[in-house]
């Protein structure tokens, strides 16, 4: 009984919290209307055949002068609103996971290695992180979109973007896995079942995946969310800077750089919907990543 | 005590050579300096000859030895941009960046320890959870989308404040400052509300946590014991132990200040030194990179020893 309430404890405590739910929903729904984004979208916004000037800067249906066919409006180039949002958060999501699954095979790799190793492989690393935390993840990413941009030559620099961006992303936070993993590994040396695994003459690599990697997966767990955010974050306010990604490919940071053109005339829809969307669905992630952090500390419950 | 000073400025020494060595090499290796000097009408001739009058047909050891040099005295060579010294360029935008900095982060302590207690002392109340709620919110509103709304209510809608620029300054010697004038106050008040709100949650979230912390620990259990007055134990015995990771992290969120500035001074037109790195990554102005970077983990490496020393004579911190 005890071992059934055990397995379902996170369940039921999912179940009691109306702020999980109510952000797993939310992102869940972002994250469905991203992944089908090509069959739901009413346009496609990187095809320029498909929508049309005449449409432009038509507002959202409960508005005056709204067209019934743009249910959120339109902007200056006449892209549905709808449409635009929905492969900009697919992009959002597609740089901040892909950089996230990056980042952690990077961050979980080194970190594994140096707290299983330790010595002088352990302080290389470690020496390594100290002087990327003295640099604020935005600060690195940015600085290796600007090396990026000179070394590239010029005529593959646009289709690289994504890339280019996924990986300054990648790198710039990759040290908070590399700690976590690496605090986590030393504790795990010290019990039994990696000395059994060791004295048996089991490969290092085999130690360090098969037996301690998962049984220090809950803190990682909970730096994965956090950081998702993070990287979604980050690629927004680089987009938006405009460093990230071009006006003709937008994610939502691009949409809301553009939609800032908008702050001072009346066409609130082109700035705030975007906005809207970005901010409720790094809202939820943080949420659910409170919520696992209470799961796998219950200390702090 | 004379050691751990020793190794700690060992250090700072160390993460500055490593971040002087990156600033060099993006100089040397990203792009070729040469052709970015000169024209395209320059001959291949002029070209070489300009190579080995600037030593960049030199070992690579010396050239960075003579970089470091250079450096040290002040001598940050000329934008590719502007064509003006880097030093000036920098030395120009530094104290629109640091007034906003400072500002930011008075804003952040003001609101943030006393909002970080509260919560700590009443974590059931309804105006904690309330609070708890909010920063959980704020912490992912980005930076950026903060400016836009504050600049919507306040310069838009309401017409109170200004959107962009400094306003009026005052020079004292080679300093720009904002701090005398209403109009400089005026045009200061947004952006710095804008940097210091994540700042804010920062400090917020590690207050409740060391003081609920401190408020478990032995010691308090038995001033509590002995019938020290509530109030006097809160603030007299635990708030001031909480202080000292509290300045801590206070001191290492001032270099995230300084680079989070980028974003506020981009929607504001703020300038400052963020605006001019983000111009010299969009034109690949290499030296004003380098320099920047250089600048801020200075500022950040110098900030993070004084704190570690100062706070050394009140506890023995693991030197980790």
């Amino acid at each position: 009984m005890s071992a059934f309430l055990k397995k379902y404890e996170g369940l039921w405590l999912f179940l009691h919290s109306p702020a999980a739910i109510i952000a797993a929903a939310v992102a869940a729904l972002i994250v469905f209307g991203a992944v089908f984004a090509s069959w739901i979208a009413l346009v496609n916004p990187y095809d320029l055949a498909s929508f049309s000037l005449f449409d432009g800067l038509l507002p959202p249906v409960w508005q005056d002068g709204a067209n019934s066919k743009y249910l959120l409006g339109t902007d200056d180039q006449g892209r549905d609103m709808i449409s635009s949002i929905l492969y900009g958060a697919r992009l959002s999501l597609i740089i901040g996971l892909s950089a996230l699954a990056i980042a952690a095979v990077l961050g979980v790799g080194l970190g594994l290695a140096a707290g299983y190793y330790g010595g002088r492989f352990d302080v290389v690393v470690m020496r390594i992180a100290d002087v990327q935390l003295a640099l604020p993840a935005i600060l690195t990413a940015l600085l290796i979109d600007g090396i990026a941009r000179g070394i590239l030559p010029q005529a593959i620099q646009q289709e690289l973007r994504v890339m280019v961006l996924t990986l300054a992303i990648a790198l710039s936070l990759w040290v908070n896995f590399a700690r976590t993993a690496r605090a986590s590994t030393f504790v795990e040396m010290n019990k039994e079942y990696v000395q059994a695994a060791i004295m048996m003459g089991q490969r290092p690599l085999r130690v360090m995946f098969v037996h301690i990697l998962p049984n220090i997966l809950g803190p990682l767990l909970v730096i994965m969310t956090v950081d998702l955010a993070s990287a979604i974050l980050l690629e927004a306010t680089l987009s938006f800077l405009g460093i990230g990604l071009p006006a003709d490919s937008p994610s939502l940071g691009t949409l809301i750089r553009i939609g800032m053109q908008f702050l001072l005339s009346g066409e609130w829809w082109i700035l705030w919907i975007p906005t809207l969307v970005l901010v409720a669905l790094v809202v939820s992630i943080n949420i659910l990543g409170d919520f696992l952090r209470d799961i796998f500390n219950p200390r702090l419950r | 005590m004379a050691y751990f000073i020793l190794k700690r400025i060992v250090q700072s020494v160390f993460v500055m050579v490593a971040v002087a060595f990156l600033a060099f090499s993006l100089f040397r290796f990203v792009g070729d300096p040469i052709t970015q000097m000169t024209g395209v009408e320059t001959s291949i001739e002029d070209q070489e000859r300009l190579r080995e009058e600037l030593g960049l047909n030199d070992p690579f050891i010396s050239q960075f030895l003579r970089f470091t040099r250079e450096m040290l005295q002040g001598d940050f060579g000329f934008s590719y941009r502007t064509r003006q010294p880097v030093a000036n360029m920098i030395a120009d935008r530094i104290p629109a960046t640091l007034e906003l900095g400072v500002v930011a982060l008075i804003i952040s302590l003001l609101v943030g320890v006393p909002a970080g207690v509260y919560t700590a002392l009443k974590p059931r109340g309804v105006l904690s959870q309330t609070i708890l709620m909010t920063t959980l919110v704020g912490v992912s509103i980005p930076t950026f989308v903060i400016g836009i709304m504050l600049i919507f209510i306040f310069g838009v809608q309401l017409g109170w404040l200004p959107t962009f620029g400094r306003g009026g300054t005052v020079a004292i010697g080679n300093w720009d400052s904002s701090f005398f004038t209403l109009n400089g106050w005026r045009a200061l008040l947004l952006p710095a509300i804008t940097l210091g709100v994540y700042q804010l949650t920062l400090t917020m979230r590690l207050v409740r946590a060391e003081m609920m912390e401190v408020m478990r620990s032995d010691y308090i259990r038995f001033a509590m014991a002995r019938g020290v007055p509530m109030r006097r134990l809160h603030y007299k015995h635990a708030l001031r132990n909480t202080m000292v990771p509290v300045i801590t992290i206070v001191g290492l969120q001032f270099g995230g200040v300084i680079a989070f500035s980028i974003v506020t001074e981009s929607v504001f037109q703020w300038p400052g030194m963020g605006l001019l790195f983000l111009e010299s990554i969009r034109f690949v102005d290499i030296p004003v990179m380098g320099v920047y970077l250089v600048v801020i983990a200075f500022f950040f490496v110098l900030v993070n020893l004084v704190v570690d020393l100062a706070l050394r004579g009140h506890r023995s911190t693991p030197s980790n």
